[in-house]
């Protein structure tokens, strides 16, 4: 079983790591989905996986039946799954914001942030003697 | 009463957030209740630091939990220090957005955005769980997202995405450390990780582990080579979230790295000091000649961040106490300065017309005033003395001469050198040539003015505190750094005496 559950982790970080470099956002996004997914199983997979006993505490009993699933790593991966929903979602509404502004969805288009700056008088290199004549001429 | 005031940093911004989001379409109602909370969460803040200064370390486990099974909230020297100054930016960023402009941002969502990012902020430098940690980072990256493009300008979300795409991959690594880490030691409680760490079998699987937490912590601070989105998106924000930004999100990133590899990777330091001393030095080379080359104020502020980020790691390169208490020292003095600097740069901007240097000028002769408290931060971020940058950059560079890291010192000195460069650059430009065209009439009414001014002019009577009694800030420093270096008294202050065995309680 934990062979099984690292290949799969192995798999979709690789999956997500060529997704990732795409310059298609939505593309990198799903890279991103993938990357959570195979880190959540990583926390399950940390957790030990063993018995398939639910960790529910009968009535009366003080504490857990020995042999009970880990209950820790599932509420983490439950958390880490709302954390990823909402990120994933907010991305993706940027994305198609930034696709209906530009027109494209291809990040190596869209360069509006970093414009060169407009450099003052006195900050430009002195011309080479040449180039002065010919901005004089 | 100490418990009540542990948990009320993370209280206050929270019940800020869900009421300005209530008052919604009332955004004058909106910013009120939003100074109030601002000003609440500094009071409690300062109260907590006179806790941590009078009765030392303040531990609460939430929900009544014993330590290592519930969330437990340790504030200690370093954390309180950053918990007040996460209350100062709170306050001044708040009078400052009631500036110009501040109609429009409120319609926005600034007020419950910029409450859920302190709330985050706040949260990540009181909890002692690294998957409580991992929570109030998402809180605060998802607050971010959200003031970024709060213009939803075309620039904005070009930058945004920037930002968004490198900080969701950087989060996700840090998840996946958080797995392997509870994996290894079987536990998420810091104070209980730090004690299993050292008898880890694996210590091969935990260096690991720790490598993806400093990558995904390093992309948080904008440390070499994770730093691009920094210099790609900060500029296009408005300008009181720059200032935010800039004060408090790289710095949480410092944080945990102080943090942690202070307290859970420690007995590895032979292998993860020269590591940071590394980037240490390449963050403040690459930030500063960053700086050097922009001729636009934000880009060039946005590229100091980067630079002085190298300065805040010398503590964990070196690990010894004072290169620590520099660390905490320059944290503390950055944070006011830099905040400052975006302040100022949006005056100037309303003052000149312009952030690019080309299209300013002759604002020493037409606003004086704003020259002096531009020059202020400046002079102290380029480490001139008697401000508050000089002792940081003293001690910091001394401890690096004490523990023989002389090219770590030697960067250090150099960097300082060309921070001035490109400091005088925006004084000779903006303040001192003669302006380019006159300057447009400032169209701005008296109390957006007062809302300008004040916290500029704050934050510089605070930057002058530390240059001019430097003594109780450095002795302060050097508690923290003690506090930090006391690994056996965070375990046991955590823990208690007798640790519940929780490690060996995973099969």
């Amino acid at each position: 079983m934990e062979t099984a559950l690292a290949l799969t982790i192995g798999v979709l970080v690789a999956a997500a790591a060529y997704l990732l470099l795409a310059r298609d956002l939505p593309r990198a996004l799903l890279g991103f989905v993938l990357l959570g997914t195979g880190a959540n199983l990583a926390i399950l997979a940390a957790g030990r996986v063993g018995t398939m006993a639910p960790p529910l505490v009968a009535s009366g009993a003080e504490a857990l039946a020995a042999g009970a699933a880990n209950p820790l790593p599932q509420a983490l991966v439950l958390t880490a799954i709302v954390i990823g929903f909402g990120l994933a979602a907010f991305a993706l509404v940027l994305v198609m914001r930034a696709h209906a502004e530009f027109g494209t969805a291809c990040a190596e288009d869209m360069d509006e942030a970093e414009r060169p700056d407009e450099v003052p008088a006195t900050a430009r290199p002195a011309l080479a003697p040449a180039a002065a004549r010919k901005e004089a001429a | 009463m100490r418990q009540f005031l542990l948990a009320s940093p993370i209280l206050i911004p929270l019940v800020a957030t869900a009421v300005t989001a209530m008052l919604w379409s009332r955004p004058a109602a909106q910013r009120r209740v939003g100074l109030v909370a601002a000003t609440l969460l500094f009071a409690t803040t300062l109260g907590l630091l006179g806790e941590v200064l009078s009765g030392g370390m303040v531990v609460g486990q939430m929900g009544n939990w014993p330590a290592p099974f519930g969330v437990t909230l340790v504030v200690d020297h370093l954390s309180a220090a950053m918990l007040v100054i996460t209350g100062l930016m709170g306050l001044a960023v708040a009078v400052y957005a009631m500036g110009p402009r501040a109609e429009e941002r409120d319609r926005a969502g600034f007020q419950p955005l910029f409450h859920a990012l302190l709330l985050g902020v706040a949260g990540a430098f009181s909890t002692g769980d690294l998957f409580n940690l991992y929570v109030w980072f998402e809180v605060m990256l998802i607050a971010s997202f959200g003031l970024l493009v709060l213009d939803r300008t075309r620039e904005q979300l070009d930058g945004g995405i920037r930002y968004v795409m490198l900080n969701l991959v950087g989060t996700t690594f840090f998840l996946l450390a958080v797995g392997l880490l509870y994996g290894l030691t079987g536990t998420l409680n810091l104070a209980d990780m730090a004690r299993v760490a050292p008898g880890v079998e694996n210590q091969g699987a935990l260096a690991a582990a720790a490598v993806l937490l400093l990558v995904s912590f390093g992309a948080k601070a904008a440390v070499f080579p994770l730093f691009n989105w920094l210099p790609a998106s900060y500029h296009t924000a408005s300008m009181p979230v720059a200032a935010i930004f800039a004060a408090l999100l790289t710095k949480v990133g410092v944080y945990a790295i102080i943090r942690v590899f202070t307290l859970v990777f420690a007995h590895d330091h032979a292998l993860f000091g020269p590591l940071v001393g590394a980037i240490a030095m390449a963050t403040m080379v690459v930030g500063v000649l960053g700086a050097a080359a922009h001729y636009d104020i934000r880009r060039i502020l946005s590229f100091h961040i980067i630079s002085q980020i190298g300065y805040m790691l010398v503590g964990v390169a070196l690990m010894t106490p004072l290169a620590i208490a520099g660390s905490v020292l320059y944290v503390i003095h950055h944070i006011v300065v830099k905040a400052n600097l975006f302040l100022v740069a949006g005056a100037v901007r309303q003052m000149g017309g312009s952030f690019a240097l080309a299209r300013l000028g002759g604002l020493w002769a037409t606003a004086p005033l704003l020259g002096l408290l531009f020059l202020i931060p400046a002079l102290s971020l380029a480490g001139i003395p008697p401000l508050s940058g000089f002792w940081g950059k003293l001690v910091v560079i001394r401890a690096g001469l004490e523990a023989e890291a002389f090219l770590l010192a030697g960067v250090a000195l150099a960097v300082g050198l060309l921070t001035l460069y490109s400091m005088i650059k925006i004084w000779n430009e903006a303040f001192w040539k003669a302006a380019p065209e006159p300057a447009p009439a400032a169209g701005w009414t008296r109390a957006q003015r007062l809302a300008t001014f004040a916290p500029i002019v704050l934050l510089c009577g605070v930057t002058l505190t530390i240059g001019f009694w430097a003594e109780p800030f450095a002795a302060f420093s050097i508690a923290a750094a003690e506090s930090l270096l006391d690994r056996e008294g965070y375990i046991a202050a955590v823990l208690g005496a007798q640790p519940t065995r929780l490690a060996e309680a995973v099969p």
